[in-house]
């Protein structure tokens, strides 16, 4: 069931959105080498990023579901290590295979 | 605080409004409705019709669904005289939900100037008597609420669109009705969405509407995943559609209800916008007013439209509470919104505070608040030709 308990570390920069995610979301624009704490870990930011990317909050496996307001958006396609920058790249949805997207991706 | 307030209907439910429709049945009379309804505040006296002079079992229940709505006390019907609109079955359905109702036929009564003269004089009556109509109290269960969200960039889904959920959770936990819709936003979380409702029974009837959605908008050419989308960190459809979803909050869904279908229980339900059958007509909702129309069209009192691009629009007949989820915008736009969702990112507050606070505003239209749209004059209207819903009652419902 889908809820959207807002965790600690808000005002920082990344969003956690809700208690199961494994990911936080970008609410403002990012710079690279920017360092972040977010419900008890501490993220450097591994590149520029718009507000809305998202960064991994813990390491996520091949295969595993990517969770966002505690729901799944697609699984990782590589192995995703805390940290990094979660997108085209390395999420790919079970429901529709979204082409890559010239420029938007990392 | 003081309480809720509501004028009492004949059908039991209560409105939070009490104003005067006037209604066209034809494009040919709109013109005459908006000349009667000139000299009036827009709080009493709205104009709202539908245009096609084609018949339409979809536009019949909607009028009869909006004009029979509980924030309406009167309707002057505006005919012309020779559209296929059943104006004397809107009379009469009117009539029988014990509202004042009259009906002009421009042709009959020998032309504008004479239903110019004969509308206004009977809505003027209306208003002084609905002026001073007694109101009796109103418990927040008694609510229906709508949410919908438009003009939605990255920052919709992280901000308002959860925070508008919070709302939804606590006026279900205290037995309001909500409805939330398009399920052409919530393709790739059907899944997900099946797992929240109350009678595993409607599990497939919740995959199968939005499976119709997809199919629909795929045959109008509309695109699900734009680069734009990917651009604001959007990486798949899910996501973008569980953005949307998490207005829905995280209550049990009670069942599928259908435009101007009233949701049969307390809880929170699914609009399902999208017509039965081959695709006719068009798009399911042209536009964020049409979707806003058919929440009315359900019953709903007011509704929470989320935006983070930005929107200046209300309604007729139902007070829409603006949420607005992005800072700058609000920054630009402050005097169009009613929440100020784009505080979260800012650090000024948490996604519970703003909840809340939606919660609250939509409480105080119960007494006497107004919505920034309801102080800018905005009484924005739209009913186009659609597929009526199976006549059979759903058994989901």
């Amino acid at each position: 069931m889908i809820m959207t308990v807002q965790s600690a570390g808000e005002v920082s920069g990344l969003l956690h959105l809700h208690p199961s995610d494994n990911i936080v979301v970008a609410i403002r624009p990012l710079a690279q080498g920017e360092i972040i704490d977010v419900v008890g870990r501490s993220i450097t930011v591994p590149r520029d990023m718009g507000l809305g990317h998202k960064l991994a909050l813990v390491d996520i496996a091949e295969g595993c579901d990517v969770l966002k307001y505690g729901a799944p958006i697609g699984f990782a396609s590589s192995a995703i290590s805390a940290g990094d920058h979660v997108h085209l790249h390395n999420l790919t949805s079970r429901y529709t295979v979204i082409e890559d997207i010239e420029g938007t991706n990392a | 605080m003081t309480a809720m307030t509501g004028w009492l209907r004949a059908d039991g439910r209560k409105g939070i409004r009490n104003v005067v429709l006037v209604a066209y049945l034809v494009e040919c009379a709109h013109h005459v409705c908006s000349k009667i309804a000139k000299p009036f505040d827009e709080s009493d006296v709205q104009v709202i019709g539908f245009s096609g002079c084609f018949p339409s079992d979809y536009g019949q229940e909607m009028m009869e669904a909006l004009c029979t709505h509980p924030n309406v006390g009167a309707v002057q019907l505006v005919s012309l005289g020779c559209e296929n609109f059943r104006k004397q079955q809107l009379e009469d359905v009117i009539s029988a939900s014990g509202r004042p109702v009259n009906l002009i036929t421009i042709q009959a009564i020998g032309g504008k100037l004479a239903a110019l003269e004969e509308g206004r004089a009977w809505v003027e009556d209306q208003v002084d008597t609905l002026r001073s109509a007694p109101k009796v109290p109103m418990d927040v269960s008694e609510l229906v609420i709508g949410t919908i969200c438009g003009g939605s960039d990255a920052t919709s889904g992280l901000t308002g669109n959860p925070a508008a959920g919070r709302a939804f959770d606590r006026f279900v936990a205290e037995g309001a009705t909500c409805m939330f819709e398009e399920t052409g936003e919530l393709i790739g979380c059907e899944h997900v969405m099946a797992d929240r409702v109350s009678d595993p029974a409607l599990r497939p009837a919740i995959i199968a509407t939005v499976e119709k959605a997809a199919r629909y908008y795929a045959r109008m050419g509309y695109g699900s995943f734009s680069n734009g989308n990917a651009l604001g960190g959007l990486s798949t459809i899910e996501e973008k559609s569980l953005g949307a979803y998490a207005k829905s909050g995280s209550s049990p869904i009670s069942g599928i209800v259908r435009p101007a279908q009233r949701p049969p229980g307390k809880g929170l339900y699914l609009l399902d916008v999208v017509p039965d059958g081959d695709p006719k007509f068009g798009f399911p909702n042209i536009n964020d007013t049409a979707e806003i129309i058919e929440l009315i069209a359900c019953g709903a009192h007011a509704v929470i439209f989320v935006t983070g691009r930005g929107s200046v629009v209300g309604s007729a007949i139902s007070p829409v509470i603006k949420v607005c989820a992005n800072p700058e915008t609000h920054d630009r736009m402050a005097d169009d919104m009613d929440v100020n969702a784009g505080r979260i990112p800012r650090g000024g507050a948490t996604l519970d505070e703003v909840g809340d606070e939606i919660y609250g505003s939509i409480v105080a239209l119960g007494r006497g608040a107004r919505t920034r749209s309801e102080a800018l004059g905005h009484v924005e209207f739209v009913l186009t030709y659609k597929t009526a819903r199976p006549s059979e009652p759903s058994c989901h419902a």
